[in-house]
């Protein structure tokens, strides 16, 4: 792409590198590419030895097959690949349509500070579990089939999930770019993405509510073969509805990191909303838990099923029911009411460890629970698992130590002060030309 | 904020694109079954369970005619009557011996394979159509389109389709009901080579007429009970039986519902999400975007 516009000076800025020519911006993304600070820290020690071995494991997986490194059968074709890595994953990258629909359709305008960074993970856990997904499947490189190939199986929820899957990604790559915008100085850009944000995320909140309600559908198929504790017509609603309180739970607890790891990122205003923010959070995960428990109480006595309550399974049950989510939500009320931070923390990591118990149920537990010879997960699935969970980390930490995501973004208005001062002539130039060479020198 | 004609057209224009995209899904999500078709009738089969001999002429049949490795122990061996088999990606057909409860002297033989229901839960699940009913009976497996995902096997009621785990390039395999044999207007195989008439090809109609006949001919021969007439709203392949089902190997509590109809309710309100999703939370922001001008204003004049 050629421009005809000479890059304009704009007084008061500071020398930043040229990211608005080809030249430039390979020599940024080079210069940022470096690790910064320690390298050989206990984190990056272990996670790096994690992915090495899970990269190693990858490959066997690839040349041998699937039998290679799992525990997988042909009465358990789905293991923790699936119902962790996506099934698990994916609930509780929910937190990115519900923050995005608080701050930018209901503008409580109180969360902001938090939106990047939850937007950044959801992006994140979409990318790299979508690449799980093609560790798990038989024949990958058929992937794009329902995509762009001839052969739409439109009657299949997990069509529906493919594709939502897809455009959700997208969408939430989208809902990230301002971040990147800002970390490469593309101040047109930037504008340009800011005009469409509205309709980004409403397309991106209905997106994620087929999406998730989805995962649940896929289950749909199975009814002889779910625990009847566990299998309801109203899995998708109790999908969709529990992917919400996964994600707050997941909000509060990647917060409690991020503040601890990365505090010199953070700005005043920033942390000092912090504590509100989390009580907001826990409020909105606590009626949504009550929402959820109604569900789960109607399906167990329309479904007359109280009876199993006392049988082994039944007890699981109500460890998972009882014990992580009915549990959380009291301790969740009582946090608020006591204004407690930290016991917010430590309820959103019980409501996690709820939401994932669920999931594991469904797709693992209290699938086909009959069976004599149950599936269990190889401790090459495990360590697999690990690895992508180490890659996602490292990768939100690059991200984090160089675009402005937890901070406030940097402010242009200045720029576009001196914009608004210069000859109509130029601003008709600067508008017309669709060049991104045409950004912020 | 007056709704000028600008924004109108912008919220009328999303949620039009929406309904249309929308609309197109939600028209073909409905899988209707592909026997409606005039020219061909539904074939199906019908197994005799009372007069199988076990002696698996149908398994080294099938074992043939699909090109299948060997297997270890020879098809004359009666030591794999021993456990309970499941069938294999290499052995579409398997048959497994069951005490008989009113004969001890004479066992049940079961041969178990795929049932090729009317309308297969597998063909809905697959989400690049693998897997196929086709209007003469038979649900057939398109290797080219798969990826592997093995969700045809989740929903199989039956765990009949089975997955190649130990391969780099691994296929999804099951009985196809010797398709290109029928389309060609032969039996399959495993019909074929059965010596006692215990497997009965035809059309699905015909074969339930017969098998009515069988049972009410011989109310004491027979359970008055055709497996495979209702279960999952009907499979291609049939079973008679002089004993219990249950006590054979059959799955009794599977329903009489269409698989397909589980998921139908939820796909048919993913057009509705679609459409009213958006324009709810169009009109959301709308209205909560007035208020914060119109706030924006009041304390303006305050001060």
């Amino acid at each position: 792409m050629k421009s005809n516009v000479t890059p304009m000076p704009i007084p008061g800025m500071p020398a930043a590198p040229d990211t608005g020519t080809l030249k430039g911006f390979l020599r940024f993304l080079a210069q940022e590419l470096k690790p910064r600070g320690k390298i050989l820290t206990p984190f990056n020690v272990v996670t790096g030895i994690i992915i090495l071995g899970g990269i190693a494991i990858i490959a066997v997986r690839f040349a041998r097959g699937l039998g290679a490194v799992t525990n997988l059968s042909q009465a358990y074709p789905w293991g923790i690949w699936i119902g962790f890595d996506v099934v698990t994953g994916v609930a509780f990258a929910g937190g990115a349509y519900i923050l995005t629909f608080a701050v930018h359709i209901l503008k409580v305008k109180k969360y902001e500070p938090i939106v990047r960074a939850t937007v950044l993970n959801g992006f994140l856990a979409y990318v790299f579990y979508s690449g799980a997904l093609l560790l798990d499947l038989g024949r990958p490189w058929n992937v794009v089939n329902p995509i762009i190939g001839n052969a739409f199986g439109y009657g299949s929820v997990l069509f529906l999930v493919a594709w939502h899957f897809l455009l959700y990604t997208l969408v939430l790559f989208v809902e990230i770019s301002p971040a990147i915008a800002d970390w490469l100085k593309w101040v047109k850009a930037k504008r340009i993405i800011q005009k469409v944000t509205t309709a980004t995320i409403i397309v991106g909140v209905t997106l994620s509510t087929l999406h998730q309600a989805g995962l649940g559908g896929l289950f749909l198929t199975a009814p002889s073969k779910i625990h009847p504790l566990w299998y309801s017509s109203n899995i998708p609603v109790l999908f969709f509805i529990s992917s919400m309180f996964a994600g707050f739970s997941m909000i509060i607890i990647e917060s409690m990191f991020t503040h601890r790891i990365f505090s010199d990122r953070l700005d005043e205003a920033h942390r000092a909303s912090h504590n509100k923010i989390l009580l907001g959070l826990a409020k909105g995960s606590a009626s949504v838990m009550a929402a959820y428990l109604f569900l789960k109480v109607i399906d167990l006595t329309h479904g007359h099923q109280l009876g199993l309550l006392r049988t082994p399974m039944g007890y699981w049950y109500l460890v998972e029911v009882a014990g992580f989510t009915l549990l959380p939500l009291v301790l969740y009320v009582v946090a608020i009411r006591e204004q407690s931070v930290r016991l917010v923390q430590g309820t959103a990591i019980l409501t996690a460890i709820g939401v994932i118990l669920n999931r594991l149920n469904i797709s693992v537990i209290a699938f086909k629970w009959y069976e004599a010879v149950r599936y269990y997960p190889s401790w090459m699935e495990i360590w697999v698992t690990l690895a992508v969970i180490s890659m996602e980390l490292w990768v939100f930490r690059w991200v984090i130590t160089r675009m402005p995501i937890l901070g406030a973004p940097p402010d242009f208005t200045a720029e576009e002060g001196t914009l608004n001062n210069l000859d109509n002539a130029e601003v008709v130039r600067w508008k017309v030309s669709s060049s991104w060479k045409v950004s912020a020198s | 904020m007056t709704i000028s004609r600008r924004n109108f057209l912008k919220v009328a224009g999303a949620a039009g694109g929406v309904l249309l995209a929308g609309g197109a899904k939600s028209a073909r999500t409905a899988q209707t079954p592909q026997t409606s078709s005039e020219a061909v009738e539904f074939n199906g089969m019908l197994i005799d369970t009372t007069k199988c001999i076990g002696c698996r002429a149908c398994e080294e049949a099938c074992n043939e005619a699909n090109k299948l490795p060997k297997p270890k122990v020879s098809f004359s061996s009666e030591s794999v009557f021993e456990g309970k088999r499941e069938t294999t990606p290499d052995a579409y057909v398997v048959v497994n011996r069951f005490p008989n409860g009113k004969n001890p002297d004479k066992p049940v033989f079961v041969r178990r394979q795929c049932m090729h229901c009317v309308e297969p839960s597998c063909a809905s699940a697959c989400l690049c159509k693998a897997m196929e009913k086709m209007p003469e009976g038979p649900t057939v497996y398109h290797k080219d389109r798969c990826m592997g995902c093995r969700y045809c096997m989740i929903s199989c009621p039956f765990d009949i389709p089975k997955f190649e785990f130990d391969s780099a390039s691994p296929f999804v395999r099951k009985c196809i009901g010797c398709y290109d044999r029928v389309a060609k207007g032969e039996q399959p195989a495993c019909a074929e080579a059965c010596p006692e008439g215990a497997t009965l090809f035809g059309k699905r109609r015909d074969l339930i007429e017969e098998a009515r006949k069988r049972m009410y001919g011989n109310p004491d021969r027979y359970r008055q009970r055709i497996y495979g007439e209702h279960e999952v709203g009907g499979t291609g392949y049939m079973y008679l039986s002089a004993v219990p089902f249950r006590t054979i190997g059959f799955r009794i509590d599977l329903g009489t519902k269409h698989y397909p109809e589980l998921t139908s309710g939820f796909l048919s309100a993913v057009p509705l999400v679609d459409i009213l999703w958006p324009a709810v939370l169009f009109g959301f922001n709308y209205l909560i975007s007035d208020r914060e001008e119109e706030r924006g204003k009041e304390s303006g004049d305050e001060e």
